[in-house]
């Protein structure tokens, strides 16, 4: 097994506002099967609408998309899941997202009540919200541990409170979703949020992602390097 | 048009492509959409309708039968407690013959409350008199109200179109809504049988003694026996109209040769099209067949779909507590003096996930026929006997459900 010498990349990483890990070579998630995206956040956060727009973008690329909610009793605050399936034909499995092949996550307080990473496979993509680097959220541990897939980290609320003036990070994360894994193509993604919002507040939004989508494409070609 | 969009949305677009003259609902949990997205369309004057928002369920289905007695096309929506408040009013509606169409968003029934989804609430209606189809996509949900309006007015009976609640409603997915004029097309105006009209009066709701109760009640039993024929008809004349395949009695999968046929309503029945097709591929004789016309039940058709199989599983997201299954018995009805092995599963209460990792071990349980005559899908057997240790132990247990919960702790965030 090849390994990259992901020590001196994660460290370099870790001096932008994106940090992002590939732990290996290889074992490149391929598109042509179903993706599923996993979202884990809290009530507020937007975690539901966010699997609503990856649906919708992905189908304005022509593809099928199913989005669903974890169906709680969803209130402010609580930890709350959203799922999407996104496929080149139409989609009839029913479960929960059980083996994500990315995984959003808007709040990283959620790394220590909920078990996030259950199912995750090698080759697995996982976006968290943070303005600190994988290691000061304490996942190096982790990232060392597990192989074969890539692990980043967004300031996504800062980047919603930049354009947005909101805490709200499921958009830019979508933008930092659509740089590292390709799955939805960003002009899908702005098409999407536009469909979703006023005018106004549409606009702030794409503005957030698109940020988000510059600075985890550049994090991606540096470590990608 | 092709869209990505909720299926809520997407079934009170249908509505009101089917231009109903009075809508009136109360709003639960997981229906509300449904209701809200027509809400809407008629404050802005896309939908010309008169949306009655009333206090209850009970209602919400009172006004419909005098909305629809007085010769308005009507919808209403509901789930879950909310059926069961309006039960009586289910009955009237019913025995009345007013073609009154209403979603079931299918929901638990309390208690210990749970919002999520099975089917206990349409299943406690089943006998009421109402024409009951279930959906297995949204794009189906959204069908099957076009046909419903035509159905129940071809027969003066009222239909409620079942889907799952948060699984379908509350889900994204790609959806074509047809036109106007296509639904136009194969939806004429609504002519009603029987009319309140002052300038013409009749009585309706009279009271029946034992002299013809029996006879009114054959009636509403035949016409749902014309509902066998007409429902395959409408969804022939749909498919023209439309282009597609909704609706019907019932609907096979991969039944060819199959020695295990798997019975299921609803959406699950796409989970369960998933583990047909794995198992299919590692050569195993499996097949599925989706019950879309629970009321009437049609059991010519699935005796001659299940007649060569050597067990049929049936997949139920209801529990006839003391008994087993509900969709068993019927199709048992259906199979009387054809000798199979027959399983009842109970699967999917209260919304707990129908997984294919689960569905696929069942199902390899039913092939070498080890299931038990009733099986509850990933029962949890540790908790339920550490339960049934202390209640034998200990007089004052109190509640059973707060118990279970303490026991296996938070999981509030649990995936599946």
């Amino acid at each position: 097994m090849t390994f990259l010498p992901w020590t001196s990349r994660y460290r370099r990483a870790r001096r932008g506002v994106f940090t992002c890990v590939k732990v290996a070579l290889g074992n490149e998630v391929k598109i042509a099967v179903m993706f599923q995206i996993r979202i884990h956040g809290r009530g507020g956060q937007g975690v539901v609408s966010a699997a609503e727009m990856l649906s919708v973008a992905a189908f304005l690329e022509g593809r099928f998309a199913q989005a669903f909610p974890s169906f709680g009793s969803e209130r402010m605050g609580a930890p709350v899941m959203a799922f999407c399936r996104i496929d080149d034909k139409a989609i009839r499995l029913r479960e929960p997202v059980l083996e994500p092949s990315a995984l959003i996550i808007q709040d990283s307080t959620l790394l220590h009540q909920v078990d996030l990473f259950n199912g995750l496979p090698p080759g697995g993509f996982v976006m968290i919200n943070s303005k600190r680097s994988i290691d000061e959220i304490g996942l190096g541990g982790f990232a060392r541990g597990v192989q074969h897939y890539r692990l980043c980290a967004l300031p996504a609320t800062e980047l919603a409170l930049k354009h947005v003036g909101r805490s709200v990070p499921n958009v830019p994360l979508l933008g930092g979703l659509a740089a590292v894994t390709g799955v939805i193509k960003l002009p899908s993604l702005v098409a999407a949020i536009r469909q979703k919002f006023p005018a106004a507040l549409a606009e702030k939004n794409v503005a957030a992602a698109t940020e988000a989508f510059d600075i985890a494409s550049r994090a991606k070609e540096s470590i990608d390097a | 048009m092709l869209k990505q969009t909720e299926g809520s949305h997407a079934v009170a677009e249908a509505i009101a492509l089917c231009r109903p003259q009075v809508i009136c609902a109360y709003p639960i949990t997981p229906q509300t959409h449904i209701v809200e997205g027509l809400g809407e369309m008629v404050k802005a004057g896309e939908l010309t309708a008169e949306f009655i928002n009333v206090e209850s369920e009970f209602a919400a289905l009172s006004v419909a039968i005098g909305s629809s007695a007085a010769g308005a096309r009507t919808y209403t929506a509901t789930s879950s407690q909310g059926l069961l408040f309006m039960a009586e009013a289910v009955y009237n509606a019913a025995g009345l013959g007013l073609p009154i169409v209403m979603t079931i968003g299918n929901r638990a029934i309390g208690a210990p409350i749970n919002i999520w989804n099975d089917h206990s609430d349409s299943m406690s209606m089943r006998d009421a008199g109402w024409i009951q189809l279930f959906a297995e996509t949204n794009q189906e949900a959204l069908d099957l109200h076009i046909q419903a309006f035509r159905l129940a007015e071809e027969l003066s009976c009222p239909v409620m179109v079942c889907m799952d609640g948060f699984i379908l409603t509350h889900a994204y997915d790609r959806v074509d809504i047809p036109t106007q004029q296509q639904v136009d097309a194969f939806l004429p105006p609504y002519e009603p049988r029987q009319i309140l009209d002052p300038n013409d009066p009749v009585s309706i709701g009279a009271m029946v003694g034992p002299e013809a109760f029996t006879e009114v009640r054959y009636l509403s039993h035949h016409k749902q026996l014309r509902a066998l024929t007409l429902i395959p008809k409408l969804a022939a004349d749909f498919r023209v109209q439309f282009g597609r395949d909704s609706g019907g009695l019932i609907r096979t999968y991969r039944t060819e040769g199959a020695e295990t046929i798997v019975v299921a309503l609803g959406s699950v029945n796409g989970t369960i099209q998933e583990v047909v097709d794995e198992m299919r591929a590692d050569g195993a004789l499996i097949g599925s067949v989706s019950i879309c016309s629970f009321r009437p039940f049609p059991l010519a058709v699935l005796r001659e779909a299940l007649k060569h199989a050597k067990r049929v599983v049936v997949l139920e997201k209801c529990l006839a507590v003391g008994l087993g299954g509900i969709v068993s018995d019927g199709v048992r009805k259906s199979l009387s003096g054809i000798a199979l092995n027959g399983y009842t599963v109970i699967a999917g209460l209260g919304g707990r996930a129908i997984t294919r990792s689960s569905l696929r071990r069942l199902f390899e349980d039913a092939q070498r026929d080890e299931l038990e005559q009733v099986t509850f899908l990933d029962l949890n057997a540790d908790l339920v006997s550490h339960e049934l240790e202390r209640e034998a132990a200990t007089r004052r247990t109190g509640p059973t459900a707060e118990a279970l919960l303490r026991r296996i702790g938070t999981v509030a965030s649990g995936i599946g």
